[in-house]
């Protein structure tokens, strides 16, 4: 590979990530030198690059050669959905960070938010295990710093420091799950590992169970999934809410992204050891996470009073979901990854789009209480409806774009033999219901103390909520076969290894 | 004398578990942190022994790499202990419990 090095096939599968990297100088270089009152213009600069750079992968898409950077990076097809959605959402992201009073105006706030996406890019291709590590502490170490950017508030910095004894933690028990999984075969490439196995453990199956354990730590941690979700709900309600909703979606959409990958690479159906198939194991690990994730979710969820704290328990909930998708891959169907890159996509929009009207909401009145929301249909009936859409999204109601979401992964269930895994699947849904529907209750039929107080939409967050209900809706109805049917070639790829 | 890479990795795995333990029975956030940095030590200890075992030098490189990203883990982390301790004038992290619910 070293004697035929030609630097210009490998560079498009990096070219988001470089650009990135100047975009972060650029922003860099702006907070010092625009001068004080152009601050805020940064929001916009960020937000139109970031958006620019979400094109670049479609422009220079996958192609024939797909391993680059000697075996560091795998730019398949299933990686460029996921820059994309990724760095899309990092760009709402900073356009709804400008109307954020605390956080809005200063610099280097982008700056961060714009090297977090750098990680979270390269975790979507990654193809090594000192990749994927590198690639997720560029993603979280400065997610630690977002969410105590609010210095002098106890509850922000309260929040990063959460953040991080669970993040260092768990980061530190996958490493020793990366350390092990190179010890017993002395490859890193995760592609390769897998191959080495057989000969390294002979019939033994325990230190391979206990690598993926191990693994299982580190990314259960990221996307929030039961044992490891006792950070979430604190950092969501004390972390300024861009930052809540950067972490709720880019965060975690590479964070999946990366966990499918491992999981099908390093654990292969062919794998066989000892009596165990590895596949099976981690299947039905997988289901049982899935099951109580969704569960606890969405009962704790049930007695939220406060709205990001609901958000958070939701997000618990949604990745119960996701994870369902996850089990669903051992039947080999390209549909089952399909159904979560979908699941993904429209959740980065809906989400972004109900934290811009809590942004709006909580900057305006200082509550995030769910009954301070009363009367929000007469205060602002965009927004309302902005909030409304974004939530009947998360609720799984047709027309938006939750429906075609939880459809396609249950069905992806189904598919996959596990029935009753589905069924768990829908009344947890159901259960869900109960609390959605009550925030928009409390919307458009309570009244409540601010209820005289009209709230003012800026233009960027008319634009975060219009791209985002426009979005939601338009992936509910006609856009999904289409954004499937992507997501499902890029399945192939990732499961043509 | 030879050390047999069985001696490291039992080593490394001690240190693992002091670390882990360190972690979760800990309440000084200062200590949290050290018992973190002695999982990752203990990660890198396996990286280079296993390294040594095969013969070549992947697992240095990673050792690398993970002293980097815990140099600046550190660095973040006592910022935020700081910044703990400026609010609260302590860092035991049974005192965190503004966020609750």
């Amino acid at each position: 590979m070293e004697a035929s090095f030609d630097f210009w096939t490998h560079l498009p599968a990096v070219i988001p990530e470089l650009l990135l990297t100047v975009l972060a100088v650029v922003v860099l270089l702006l907070d010092l030198y625009g001068g004080k009152e152009n601050r805020r213009n940064i929001a916009f600069v960020s937000a139109i690059g970031l958006a620019a750079i979400a094109v670049t992968p479609l422009i220079w898409g996958p192609s024939e050669q797909q391993v680059f950077w000697g075996g560091m990076v795998r730019y398949d097809l299933i990686a460029q959905i996921f820059k994309v959605m990724i760095i899309i959402g990092a760009s709402i992201t900073c356009l709804m960070a400008a109307d954020d009073s605390e956080v809005g105006h200063k610099g280097e706030f982008y700056l961060i938010v714009i090297v977090a996406t750098l990680g979270a890019s390269l975790i979507a291709a990654a193809a090594d295990l000192i990749m994927v590590f590198v690639g997720l502490e560029t993603l979280s170490i400065p997610l630690y710093i977002l969410a105590a950017f609010r210095r002098d508030d106890e509850r922000s910095s309260e929040s990063g420091m959460k953040y991080f004894l669970f993040g260092a933690f768990s980061s530190g028990v996958m490493l020793y799950g990366f350390s092990l999984l190179y010890g017993f075969t002395g490859e890193t490439n995760i592609y390769t590992l897998s191959q080495a196995f057989p000969a390294a453990v002979a019939d033994n199956p325990l230190p391979l169970i206990g690598a993926l354990l191990m693994l299982l730590v580190g990314f259960g941690f990221k996307v929030s999934m039961v044992p490891f979700h006792f950070w979430t709900p604190d950092v969501y309600e004390g972390a300024p809410t861009p930052v809540t909703a950067y972490v709720s979606v880019a965060s975690k959409a590479a964070s999946f992204a990366l966990l499918v990958r491992v999981l099908l690479a390093v654990f292969p159906v062919t794998l066989v050891i000892g009596q165990e198939n590895l596949q099976t194991l981690w299947v039905n690990l997988v289901s049982v996470l899935a099951i109580v994730t969704m569960t606890i979710g969405n009962v704790l969820a049930l007695r939220q009073t406060n709205i990001k704290r609901l958000l958070a328990y939701s997000s618990i909930a949604q990745a119960g979901y996701v994870l369902v998708g996850v089990a669903a891959m051992q039947s080999q169907s390209d549909y089952s990854v399909a159904s979560v890159a979908f699941y993904l996509l429209m959740y980065t929009f809906t989400n972004l789009g109900a934290f811009a009207g809590v942004l709006i909401f909580s900057e305006t009145t200082g509550s995030e209480n769910i009954k301070d929301m009363g009367g929000l249909s007469r205060r602002n009936p965009w927004l309302a409806l902005g909030m409304t859409i974004a939530i009947l999204s998360l609720a799984g109601i047709p027309p938006a774009a939750g429906f075609f979401g939880k459809f396609y992964l249950f069905t992806a269930a189904v598919n996959a033999n596990m029935v009753l895994l589905a069924i768990i699947a829908v009344l947890n849904a159901i259960v869900a219901l109960y609390y959605y529907l009550i925030v928009i209750k409390v919307m458009y039929v309570d009244r409540s103390q601010y209820d005289s107080q009209s709230i003012a939409l800026s233009r960027s967050t008319l634009w975060v909520i219009g791209l985002t209900s426009i979005a939601v809706l338009l992936l509910g109805t006609f856009g999904a076969q289409p954004f499937f049917d992507w997501a499902a070639q890029g399945a192939q790829a990732l499961l043509a290894l | 004398m030879e050390v047999s890479i069985a001696s490291y990795i039992m080593l490394s795995a001690v240190l693992f578990i002091l670390g882990a333990m360190g972690v979760l029975l800990r309440r000084n956030a200062i200590l949290v942190f050290m018992s973190v940095e002695l999982m990752l030590n203990a990660a890198n200890l396996a990286l280079v022994a296993f390294a040594r075992h095969w013969g070549q030098t992947d697992g240095h490189l990673f050792v690398f790499f993970v002293i980097t990203v815990a140099a600046a883990e550190v660095a973040v982390g006592l910022a935020l202990i700081v910044a703990i301790f400026r609010t609260k004038k302590s860092i035991n992290i049974d005192d965190l419990h503004e966020l609750q619910g």
